[in-house]
Formats: structure tokens, sequence, C-alpha cells
């Protein structure tokens, strides 16, 4: 599955597409009538053959992946087209002749390893479940051979286990092991890794790629990283609203995208992103210029310039292991390192490297168990409760999940006032005024403010919690995984947006994230976490590229397409 | 796993000795003499009624009544109810009736209410599901007297499918209409929750990947929304066997069943404590067991829950 520019003419002609899409059209039944959620799609897969499906969450690239395997949910139907499946149409076939395809002819390796074992079986049953239904032995051994060929160690045991017992890689393996239990021709792994840490999602991939290309399995690979699908794909299919918008071979696509979206795409992707966003020399300001008027107060220009400090930061929980015992376990250890007013520092590392435990700590959420945090020259743990209020109004938080973290029952105008209406800054008609100008600065409309979270998207989400964060005028302001949860337009977007903020108002960020190419895109300093240790830290640039240690070497390794070769300016349309 | 359930047997200790003291001081409070009214019409003998308050230690203050009473229980001599025969033999009379009915009416509710709950939830929407829940909110609507006569009066008496009323000995074929009828109410809220929980299971991803597996529609839903629903369900039963029990009150009321709900009617009446509160012990120790059951059957079905570590 090397990612050479093969022309489809060259193999040979006689050969029959393993599976077809014709004119696909997919519809779901609601309470306002049928609306299309695919319309029109069509793509080929040679056997043996890896293509994928790139395009943003409601672009219908898992509805059309679902449709060929018959699993759309209960209100959806194909409409029209036709699904090809070894030269049989399947679009509308009966159940039965599904489940005599399903498993052994077309196995499926599905999205969130979290949810997609059932809790209350063993590993081993939903393996053996597998053979069985598709007439295969399924003897305990089976199962083990199954579960090794998926990189699982010591698999006899280990199939004893339950799911809850697995970290989040072993489960994928596990859901890899059941997709390609009965070598079925064709493998539809729906964003099999987005769920996983970056270098555990190299492993996995890289070891699917393996097991397809010694079955000789044909895989419809659906993901939104356009990287991810041009190092692991011959052809890329780019759907965009419910249409194919392009496809063809992956890297004459990546290099000379032609419909308009596709480049949009290829300019944004963070994987292939290789430059810190420049929007404060472009504006022609330094940042330290826009310290000194002091708008607010609260900046003064006799300030240092280290405006936060950690020092030998620990934190230990303790783990209840039943009957009053319990054992310590250390989230973060000695962790020391200081943020530049003016600039931003990333964090990175695994989950559970204990980089969301030092923002927690940052933000005076979290007592450490002992180390110092000194913010503007003091010592964040010594603060009584007055002074506490001032601080809080100086640090503010961007969580990952904007769904979550805005009130649905707040419209936009209340939720973005209540900090000033806690901090009692103005009066009403000033504090509308004040929520006008927070909207233009994150260029949601004026409208928005009798609106309800419920009615906006993601990224105007988070963008009301950017205007949020920034009613106060803070100096610090921790994002953390601000973008990880968005799409990679929206993302851009919303770096973009915070690059430009930053260089108009000064602001220092402190960058928590797992995504380095995000780091790439935003940050002046890098500290790299492992397992509550710092590892390694420096200037983004030097980290880039020179790493000194193996584990950053490994994260960089990890993001996927970064090894892929782009021209140095693609337009944006 | 045995230290929890050691565990939760210790608790039983305060639960009983709350439950024993708060029973015996609301029967030390009911207004009226008991040994009066054990006179009827009869003017009272105050030399025979001062000798049974002596008997029944009924001249002396609470905590003295509460404390001899204890003591009877850990001499295992629970006294006499107030027409002498030794309250152990009373309840060792009633205690099975009620198991039987209880248990009867426990399967009755299991069976049909999981079997028409999980079909309703595989064809949500349709005609079945929701004959299945209008029919379920008549019942849960309906008190459960007015449904105890209704089918007393057409299933006993006119159809005469079933005795309208139970004998002495209260077997099994006798207690079937009774059960049903005990058994109805929960019925609907067993045939509910199945519903609602198969309904969120179907969605479940696993149950999604469990299709892409190539298994039969039959095996999906005995594997993998079957077992997944039941835990909710399984929880609902265990603390319903003790609500039953305690709860048969008016359905033996109806027919006639020698059973505990009728004999702790008549003790509550007439004052008796001791007996009232031997019975209600014995129904808070039910309870309690019943529901430690439900807390092992849930570790047992889910795995995530166990009590091992």
């Amino acid at each position: 599955m090397s990612a050479s520019v093969e022309i489809r003419e060259a193999e040979d002609a006689t050969e029959r597409p393993l599976l077809e899409i014709k004119d696909l059209a997919i519809g779901f039944t609601t309470s306002n009538g049928e609306v299309n959620a695919v319309r029109n799609a069509h793509l080929t897969i040679m056997p043996g053959e890896t293509v994928a499906i790139v395009g943003e969450s409601g672009s219908g690239k898992s509805t059309t992946a679902l449709a060929a395997i018959g699993l759309l949910p209960g209100n959806g139907r194909v409409s029209a087209g036709q699904i090809l499946f070894d030269g049989d149409d399947i679009s509308n076939a009966s159940e039965k002749r599904m489940i005599e395809l399903r498993g052994n002819s077309i196995g499926m390796v599905p999205q969130d390893p979290m949810s997609n074992l059932n809790p209350v079986w063993k590993i081993g049953d939903q393996v053996r479940e597998t053979l069985k239904a598709n007439g295969l032995p399924s003897g305990p051994d089976d199962v083990a051979k199954v579960l090794s060929q998926a990189g699982l160690p010591d698999a006899a045991s280990r199939a004893k286990q339950y799911p809850h017992e697995f970290s989040g890689g072993m489960r994928q393996r596990a859901l890899i092991a059941i997709g390609l239990s009965c070598q079925p021709r064709l493998l539809i792994a729906d964003e099999p890794t987005s769920a996983l840490d970056v270098t555990v999602q190299r492993q996995i991939l890289d070891h699917l790629d393996k097991m397809t290309t010694e079955l000789g399995t044909a895989v419809l690979l659906i993901t939104h990283d356009l990287g991810l699908a041009a190092e692991r794909a011959d052809q890329v299919v780019v759907m965009y609203r419910g249409q194919v918008v392009e496809s063809g071979p992956s890297l004459e696509l990546l290099q000379n995208p032609q419909h308009p979206y596709t480049q949009r795409l290829v300019a944004s992707a963070p994987s292939l992103a290789s430059r810190r966003i420049q929007a404060a020399k472009e504006l022609g300001v330094e940042t330290d210029d826009m310290l000194a008027p002091s708008e607010t107060g609260v900046v003064e220009p006799s300030k240092t310039d280290e405006v936060l400090q950690i020092q030998n930061l620990r934190k230990v929980f303790k783990l209840r292991s039943g009957l009053g015992k319990s054992t310590d376990f250390t989230a973060v250890d000695d962790v020391s390192f200081s943020v530049k007013r003016g600039t931003t520092t990333a964090i990175v590392g695994e989950s559970g490297s204990g980089k969301s435990t030092v923002a927690q700590m940052v933000l005076n959420l979290l007592a450490p168990t002992s180390g110092k945090i000194i913010f503007d020259g003091v010592d964040t743990s010594t603060l009584n409760s007055k002074d506490l209020f001032a601080f809080r109004r100086r640090v503010q938080p961007i969580f990952q999940d904007p769904y979550g973290s805005l009130d649905p029952m707040y419209n936009i105008f209340r939720t973005i006032e209540e900090p000033l209406r806690t901090h009692k800054i103005g009066d009403k008609a000033s504090r509308e005024k004040k929520v006008r100008e927070l909207l233009d600065q994150v260029a949601l409309p004026q409208s928005t403010m009798q609106r309800y979270p419920n009615e906006l998207s993601g990224g105007q989400r988070q963008r009301v919690a950017i205007a949020r964060a920034l009613a106060l005028d803070p100096e610090v302001i921790i994002c953390d995984e601000a973008v990880s949860a968005l799409d990679v337009l929206v993302q851009a977007q919303v770096l973009n947006l915070l690059a430009e903020l930053q260089s108009r108002l000064g602001l220092t960020y402190l960058f928590i994230t797992h995504d380095l190419a995000v780091v790439r895109q935003i940050a002046d300093h890098v500290c790299v976490m492992e397992r509550g240790k710092l590892v390694e830290t420096g200037s983004t640039d030097e980290v880039f590229e020179s790493p000194q240690q193996d584990y950053t070497r490994a994260l960089l390794n990890a993001i996927p397409g970064a090894g892929l070769m782009l021209p140095p300016e693609v337009e944006v349309a | 796993m045995s230290t929890y359930i050691l565990k939760r047997f210790l608790q039983l200790i305060p639960v009983f000795l709350g439950a024993t003291l708060l029973v015996y001081y609301l029967v030390f409070s009911l207004p009226g003499d008991p040994i009066a009214a054990l006179f009827g019409d009869k003017p009272v003998n105050a030399a025979v009624a001062a000798n049974l308050r002596a008997q029944y230690h009924l001249d002396q203050p609470f905590w003295i009544q509460y404390l001899l009473y204890l003591k009877s229980i850990f001499t295992l001599d629970l006294g006499q109810d107030f027409s002498g025969r030794p309250i152990a033999t009373v309840l060792g009379e009633v205690f099975p009736v009620t198991a039987r009915l209880a248990i009867m009416a426990l399967i009755f509710e299991a069976f049909f209410g999981i079997i028409f709950g999980l079909i309703a939830g595989l064809r949500k929407g349709k005609f079945f599901d929701a004959t299945v829940l209008i029919f379920s909110l008549v019942v849960i609507g309906i008190p459960i007297f007015v449904l105890g006569f209704l089918l007393q009066f057409t299933i006993g008496v006119q159809l005469g499918w079933a005795k309208p009323t139970v004998s002495s000995a209260a077997t099994v074929p006798d207690l079937i209409l009774p059960a049903i009828v005990l058994g109805l109410g929960s019925f609907a809220y067993v045939l509910r929750l199945t519903r609602t929980s198969v309904i969120e299971n179907m969605n479940a991803d696993y149950v999604r990947t469990a299709t892409a597996k190539g298994l039969s529609r039959f095996q999906v839903v005995r594997v993998h929304i079957l077992r997944n629903s039941l835990i909710p369900v399984i929880t609902f039963l265990g603390a319903d066997l003790g609500a039953l029990m305690g709860g048969a009150i008016v359905t033996e009321g109806i027919f006639n069943v020698p059973g505990v709900g009728n004999r702790l009617y008549r003790a509550v009446l007439s004052g008796e404590g001791p007996t009232v509160v031997s019975i209600v012990t014995v129904l808070v120790l039910i309870y309690c067991l019943s529901n430690l059951l439900v807390d092992l059957l849930y570790g047992w079905l889910d795995p995530r829950i166990r009590y091992d570590s």
C-alpha cells in the first residue's frame, strides 16, 4: 500500500472491481420528509487496493461506507444507484444475503474502540462468535491465533479478559482481529484510529497495513485526515456535503487539488502545515508594543517578562485500592518551565501524560502536592479569596468540548456577559456594548446574541467560548485541547483567530494538546510531557527540527503525512 | 468477594436494630389499650387485665419492653400472640404462604414483562408496541384492589376458570390468580423498563459491530441486546421481591390468602406489639437480603462492577 502513483489502466484490464459504487443516493426519513445524505456518490475499489474517503463530519463518508455493508441506520435507505460487490448489486439485497456477506466477505473495523465492544462479554467470546457465525473453527486456539495476528501480546490469557480491562489501543487491536478474523475480501475501516493517541495510531495503522497486504484484503478507509489518507491509500475520494467532489491517486490529488474544497482541505490540514501562523508579523506590530498601553489597568509595563513560572510542580493522586488502602499515583512529577508574556507555550503529550493536570493547577482549580506556580511574581497558592478572584480575572480557560462548556439554558449574550457581571464590571449598557465588541472580535454576527448554544455549530460555539474568555481582558488564556473537537477547516479558522487575537491584544497562551501538528501552527515554545515528567522543552523550531528525545521523535514520526512532500504554496480558493 | 459479602452482612445489624426499634415504638404509641380491646363488649376484669399486662410486659416502660423483646429474639423465644400461640409458630405458618405467592408473582412479572418488553422494544413505534404501552398504562393507572375484585369476579366467579378464594392450604394452583393480581403492577413496570433499555441498547455501537460480524438477527438480540438490557430490570426485580412480600396485604385480603399480610393486619388492629415487630423485622431482613442478591447478580451480569478488587 505504498502511495505510489499508479494509473488504473496500467493494471490488469480484465480484472473486475471488488466494490463499485455508482450514482449512489442515500436518503434519511425525518419528520420534515426525506433528506438526502448522499447524492451521486461513485467509487471503485480493485481487489487488494486501499481507497480512502476523506471529508468533514456530516459529509456522508461514513454513510456511504455503511451502505456497502448494509448497516444504514433504521430510517436511512438507498434511494438510487447501485452498490456492486464483485459484480453483484447489493444496494437493496435481502437481510439474509447481507448476513452471508458480512464477516467473511466484507469486514468492518469501527471508529470508537471504547463503545464498539460489548462490555459484558469477554474479548475471546466476541472473537469466537464471529468465527462461529461464519462457519470457521472457533476453539480457544483459533481465537488466540486471530488475536495474536492482530498484534495482541499474550493473546490466550488476554482473551479471557473483559473490554474494560483493555487500553484503547488494545481494544482497537481486538476490533481489527474481529474485522479480519474471517479473512474478508473487503475491509471497511471507519476512522479506525481517530480515538487513539498519535503514537498508538501509527502502530495500529502499520499493523493493519501489514495484515491487509499479507491477506490481499482491499480496504475502504474512512477518515477526516487528508494526510493520513494520502499516506495510507492508493486512491483518495473527497466527499463534501454528500457528494464526491474529487477523486484520484492520492499523491496526485494532494499535490494538485482541483476542486476548491479539496484545495481548502489541503491548505488547512494541520498535519501538512509546517509553519507558525504569522498573524503578528502580517499586522506589522511587535507584541511588546501591545503591552504598553495598559487599557485595562491590569497590565503594567514594569511587570516581569515571564508571566508564568512553574517550579518543580508535583501532583500525587491517591488511588483507592479497597479497604482503606491506597496507592500513590504521580500524575505530574517535578515539572518546571516558564511562559513569556505575549507568547504561546504548548504542552504536548499522549493521554495520561499529565498535561491537563498541569493546566488545572495553573488555573488554580487543583492544588499542587508540592512546587510553585508563580503568576506575575506572586505564588498562586498564597492567594486569599479576594486575590484569587482578581487572579481569575487575569487567567481564563477555553476548554475542549464546545458542547459541554456552554450552558444550554443561557443565550449567547448572557453567556458572554456572565463573567462581566460576576466581576461587577460596567453597567448594563456598557456590558452590552462590550459583548457586541467581543462578538466582532471573534467574527460572529451581533445577531448571535439572542441565540442559544444548540443553534450554533461547533466552530461557532468555540468562538463564543473564546469571546467569553476574552470578556475580562485576561492576560493569560489556558487552552485545554481547545481545537481538538473541531473539523480541520474549522480548526484552522479558530487557530487563525487565536493567533490574530494574540497579536492584537498581546495575549499569552498556554496551549494543551495531543496534536503536534497544531503545535507547529500556534506555538513558540513546546514542552513535551511523558508519564507526568517533562522530557523536552525548547522553541518549536528546535523541537521539530532536532528533537533530542526518542519519545519526541516517536511523537513527530507519528504525525500522519509528516513525510509527504507538498508543493510550497497551495492556493486557497 | 467474600469480604464484600461479609461487609454486607455486618451492615444488616444496624438495619435490624433500627427497624425493630422504630416499629416497636410505633406500635407502642398506638392509641387505645390492647388489653381492654381483648374483652370486647364484656366488662374489664381488673385482676385478669393486670395479669395479662404483666404477662406481655405491657406494664413496663417502653425501653424495658423493647429490651425484653430483643432478649426474647436472641433466646429464640419470640413469646406468644394474644391467642396464646407461640409467635415463631405463627411466622412458620404465614411466611411460606406469602413467599410462595410473592415468588409466583415475581416469575409472572419477570417472564411476561421481559418478553413483552423485548418485543415492544424491537418493534418500537409499531402496532404491538403501541398496544402494549397503552395496556401497561391502564394497568399502572388502575388501583390493585379494583383489578383484584375485577379479576376475581370475571375469572373466578363468572368464567369459573379459577377458585375465587384460596383454601387454607394455599396450594400453587390456588395462588395463580392472586399471584397475577399481585404481579400485574410490577409487570407493567418491568415491561416498560425492558422496552426502554432494549431501545437504548439497540442503537449501541457494539450492536452494530455485532451485526457487521455476520451474526443473525436472533443471535444479535439474544447475545448483545438482551443481556445488556436486563441489568436495570434485574435491579428492579430484586427490590420488588421485598415489596411483593410486604405489599401483599391487599391481595391477600381480596382472595382471603392465609399469609403474612392478613396476619399482620390483624396484629396491627389488636395492638400485638411483639407479633407486629416480628413480622416486620423478617420482612425488613428479606428486603435487605434480596437487595444483596441483586448487587451480587449485578456484578455477575456486568463485569465492570465486580466487587473483588
